[in-house]
């Protein structure tokens, strides 16, 4: 193996069902349902699965989403801020987390 | 890539050639034969159920040279019909009852002929379809050509691949997106696009790039809300067209690396029903030299309809033709992947 990471292999995403194919059934089923036009669009769907691909850094969903959004009509300037929100809310979570350093820090100093 | 402002043709590209583009497109073993993939649907081989439209390309001559063109039409090409060709449509056409008749180019409008086939096809009394690139309505020597269409009720479909500036500028060349606007403002001024005028205004939305288009109603919503906000623009139906991989869409496949991955999603997404209503089952087309083909993308690859039927519009035979056996390549995938792709839009 190369790389861990190779193009190719998310077209074998399926492959997963073998040694357990009614779970992965029951998986793409669920996932099908979930991208569905709903309460929410299949674009603000897209777009909400692009910042999350981003969120866990997963450069297979980054590849798919970034299609899937242009697929479903998004714009550049949209994906862009969706990547945006990922970042912020990554970001703020880091920063928000500095108010426990913060409790920590005033518990144990003079 | 770059913007165009010459076709390959006059840069004497292999990859101008349908010879070339065909050895392309076959050359993809890994994927099935478009024609056996057809045939496992159980219905036999592709094949015309009649002709309800009579698709005339008037010429390769286009005043935009657009980066997915499929005819590398441009302002270098000289391809174009006579008037003794557009004669021979309209005696073809008179001797049967095909209800309509969709132009298409390069830019139709810049057949100096023009303007007499729309008006000899209307005394057919035949439905007239113009496909305009939009900026020709503005252009010098041309701008009488909305009054013409209005007066003769001509039905016209233009394509916009987006409702932003740079999207359409992308595909289409700088500046094409406002002299569009401007276009659609006096199309709308004349009626077009406008309920209960009967003059009906459709937009084209082609993918700028290597994927599918969205949604058609979903995107027709989007274009009316933002064009509408924006510009006061209305219009009457929004038609996806999928890219097909020929021409100067192929070129673009193949010089950024996504001809395979494009290939592969095209074939993975062959939609049954997208098949069974490909375009082809109900048009013919008719060449600038009057040599006819099952579709306008096959008449690129110089296609012609099949052995044993007529290839010319003088030998036109609409029994013979109605009911002929389709000639398909690679290509077709194209027009069969997810909601299916045509002149008219999607066809599920």
């Amino acid at each position: 193996m190369e790389t861990y990471y190779n193009p190719s292999d998310l077209a074998k995403f399926a492959s997963m069902g073998e040694g357990n194919k009614p779970l992965m059934d029951k998986f793409f089923s669920w996932y099908n349902d979930v991208f569905a036009e709903g309460a929410l669009s299949e674009r603000e769907k897209a777009l909400i699965a692009l910042a999350v691909a981003h969120a866990v850094q997963c450069p297979y969903c980054i590849d798919a989403y970034t299609q899937g959004s242009l697929e479903k009509g998004a714009t550049l300037e949209q994906m862009t801020e969706a990547v945006h929100v990922a970042a912020a809310i990554r970001g703020g979570a880091s920063l928000v987390h500095g108010v426990q350093m913060k409790n920590v820090y005033h518990k144990i100093s003079m | 890539m770059t913007a165009r402002h010459k076709s390959m043709n006059a840069f004497g590209e292999t990859l101008a050639l349908a010879n070339e583009q065909l050895k392309i497109l076959s050359q993809t073993e890994r994927l099935p034969q478009f024609a056996h993939r057809f045939e496992q649907l159980g219905e036999g081989e592709l094949a015309a159920t009649g002709i309800s439209i009579f698709q005339v390309n008037l010429g390769k001559l286009c005043n935009q040279v657009c980066k997915h063109c499929h005819v590398d039409a441009g302002p270098d090409r000289r391809e174009i019909m006579t008037r003794e060709t557009m004669q021979l449509c309209l005696d073809a056409l008179s001797k049967t009852d095909i209800a309509t008749v969709d132009l298409t180019g390069g830019a139709p409008e810049m057949n100096p002929n023009f303007r007499w086939f729309v008006a000899e096809i209307k005394k057919l009394n035949r439905h007239v379809m113009v496909r305009s690139n939009l900026t020709i309505l503005v252009a010098n020597g041309y701008t009488d050509l909305p009054e013409l269409f209005a007066q003769h009720g001509v039905e016209v479909i233009s394509s916009l691949p987006h409702y932003t500036p740079t999207n359409t500028d992308k595909q289409r060349g700088e500046g094409v997106f406002e002299r569009s606007i401007e276009a659609m403002l006096r199309l709308n001024q004349l009626g077009y696009g406008v309920e209960g005028s009967g003059l009906m205004f459709n937009l084209v939305y082609n993918p700028v790039g290597a994927f599918l288009p969205p949604n058609q109603a979903s995107l027709e919503a989007d274009y009316k809300r933002e064009l509408g906000k924006k510009f006061g623009i209305k219009f009457n139906r929004l038609y996806t067209i999928t890219n097909m991989p020929i021409s100067r869409f192929l070129e673009y496949l193949l010089v950024s690396g996504n001809y395979e991955s494009y290939m592969e999603k095209l074939v993975s997404l062959f939609n049954p029903a997208a098949a069974r209503n490909v375009m082809c089952r109900t048009t013919i087309s008719v060449g600038w030299d009057g040599t006819l083909y099952d579709c306008d993308f096959n008449q690129m690859l110089e296609l012609t309809t099949g052995a044993g039927l007529p290839t010319h519009i003088k030998a036109f035979d609409a029994t013979l033709l109605s009911k002929r056996k389709i000639v398909t390549g690679q290509h077709c995938y194209g027009c069969t992947a997810g909601a299916g792709s045509s002149c008219g839009g999607v066809t599920t």
